[in-house]
């Protein structure tokens, strides 16, 4: 079972959490016109097998937004942060 | 060129005891082939066949990172039909249905291919229109269908839940009687036998490390046995298309999700048929062996780990007791997992890539193995002819960028993050 340490809540099982997929991706900016670099944003990835840092979101729980990071290949935790926190950063 | 497989053959060896000869050379890299494929399961294999077989080009090697039949060839819950509904997609999995039906001849080795039909249930008034819909489609692509109502369930399934207090109720479905099922094992094997006799090069346990490229074009790989040069370069790894599509610098609508599929220990035959749930993603059937093969969803989330996670076996369950209610004492003998390549409109890729003389066969979601013969097909014309196939226009890399998303449910993109 993958666990997700949840800042607000602490470790719990994933079931309780919905993947919403790859948080190093930048947005482009409001505005951008250019359709390119919409497409490349929504639909490519980098799917690594390695290390990977994904958004999730505690919807049964605090329902924070968190990035976590996990290796794909082993699914080994490395640890979140609260989404917001690392935005403002 | 290995013996030909006979009943004849199979009394000399049985009356001599003389020891089989292996199904197809072990090969060892050449310098330089006119076409390299990337990856050695079922559509890697098929390809290299057709290329041969249909466009006569035998300088080919199919370079493997581990054995022949050690990935999705060997995972799946070996399902082959062909009831879609998008123009293109229904065109395209008849004609796989049809390569399937003459398999086992065309290779010389039996693929076990058993049209026992393939019943999609309905759960809802609409949805009974909707798979009528589905049907009707169908038919007017010449491919069988025949609408049931609740009444022709019961009498193909009566083992399903008919009680007035079923969440599911049944309503009908539509059954496809060419539907069934096939060894998979035998589909990696017989094509790579085929493809080895018609001089093929398959290479096991070789690794690809790197691409060698010309500028924009890519001339060969880089492998755990040596650099191999390549006319054309065909990528055909579904489950790890983005990993290795990264060593030639491409980012592809592509991420790794795990299917889990399981397998009960063998009962009497019971189950005659394909059934596929309605109201989940949920689909069943009894192997050869006796065992009861389904699967459901995907996980939910990336990874490249071929174990699933737990809490999956208890849905997929809930949708099989839900169905079959007989079932429930029923033990599990075996669950595994197999990555696959998840897609924005759930549709494969088959076609040219960016980068001159390479080209790109992924992206197969839940679809991969009914597809194999026709992916391999297609894969080999739109090699040979340096363009697509017909039948696989509709699947271009570059659909998303077109706003030509191939959405065969209907759903809008990314389902399968719901």
């Amino acid at each position: 079972m993958l666990r997700i340490p949840c800042p607000h809540c602490g470790e719990r099982d994933y079931t309780e959490f919905r993947y919403a997929g790859d948080a190093s991706k930048v947005r482009p900016k409001h505005g951008t016109d250019d359709v390119k670099t919409w497409h490349d944003f929504v639909f490519l990835f980098d799917n690594p097998k390695g290390p990977h840092r994904e958004y999730w979101q505690h919807v049964l729980g605090c329902r924070q937004w968190l990035v976590l990071e996990r290796n794909t290949a082993t699914n080994e935790v490395m640890g979140a942060v609260l989404a917001r926190t690392r935005e403002a950063s | 060129m290995t013996e030909r497989y006979s009943a004849l053959a199979l009394a000399r060896h049985a009356l001599t005891g003389a020891p089989w000869e292996r199904a197809w050379r072990a090969a060892e890299p050449r310098k330089s082939y006119d076409v390299v494929i990337i990856g050695g399961g079922g559509h890697g294999l098929a390809t290299a066949y057709y290329l041969a077989k249909n466009h006569g080009i035998t300088n080919v090697a199919v370079i493997e990172k581990s054995y022949i039949g050690s990935g999705n060839v060997g995972r799946n819950t070996t399902l082959i039909r062909s009831n879609y509904q998008m123009p293109g997609n229904t065109q395209f999995f008849e004609h796989s249905l049809q390569l399937w039906e003459g398999l086992s001849h065309e290779l010389n080795y039996n693929a076990m291919v058993s049209q026992r039909g393939q019943i999609v249930l309905a759960h809802s008034p609409s949805q009974l229109d909707v798979v009528a819909r589905k049907g009707n489609t169908m038919l007017l692509n010449g491919i069988d269908s025949e609408l049931l109502d609740r009444g022709d369930v019961m009498r193909l399934l009566p083992y399903l839940d008919y009680s007035k207090d079923c969440r599911f109720p049944i309503y009908g479905g539509i059954i496809q009687r060419r539907a069934g099922t096939v060894r998979h094992d035998a589909v990696a094997w017989g094509y790579a036998r085929a493809a080895s006799n018609l001089g093929v090069d398959i290479i096991e346990n070789c690794e690809v490390t790197g691409f060698v490229r010309d500028g924009e074009r890519i001339t060969g790989v880089e492998t755990t046995k040596g650099r191999v040069l390549a006319g054309r370069t065909g990528i055909a790894v579904a489950g790890h298309t983005s990993a290795v599509a990264a060593m030639a610098g491409l980012r592809l609508p592509v991420e790794s999700h795990i299917l889990q599929a399981f397998v009960t220990e063998p009962i009497k035959p019971f189950v005659h048929h394909v059934i596929s749930f309605g109201a989940e993603l949920f689909y069943i059937s009894q192997s050869d062996k006796g065992g009861l093969v389904f699967g459901g969803h995907i996980d939910g989330f990336n990874t490249y780990t071929q174990r699933g996670q737990l809490p999956k076996i208890q849905t997929v369950a809930e949708c099989a007791v839900a169905l079959i209610p007989g079932i429930s004492r029923l033990r599990l003998l075996r669950h595994w997992g197999g990555i696959q390549d998840m897609t924005p409109d759930g549709s494969p890729f088959i076609g040219r890539t960016p980068l001159r003389d390479l080209y790109l066969n992924g992206g197969w979601c839940y679809q991969g193995f009914k597809a194999t013969p026709a992916s391999g097909w297609c894969f080999a014309h739109t090699i040979a002819h340096e363009d697509e196939h017909p039948l696989v226009r509709h699947m271009r890399l570059d659909r998303f960028e077109r706003g030509n998303g191939l959405d065969e449910y209907g759903l809008g993109l990314w389902t399968y993050r719901q």
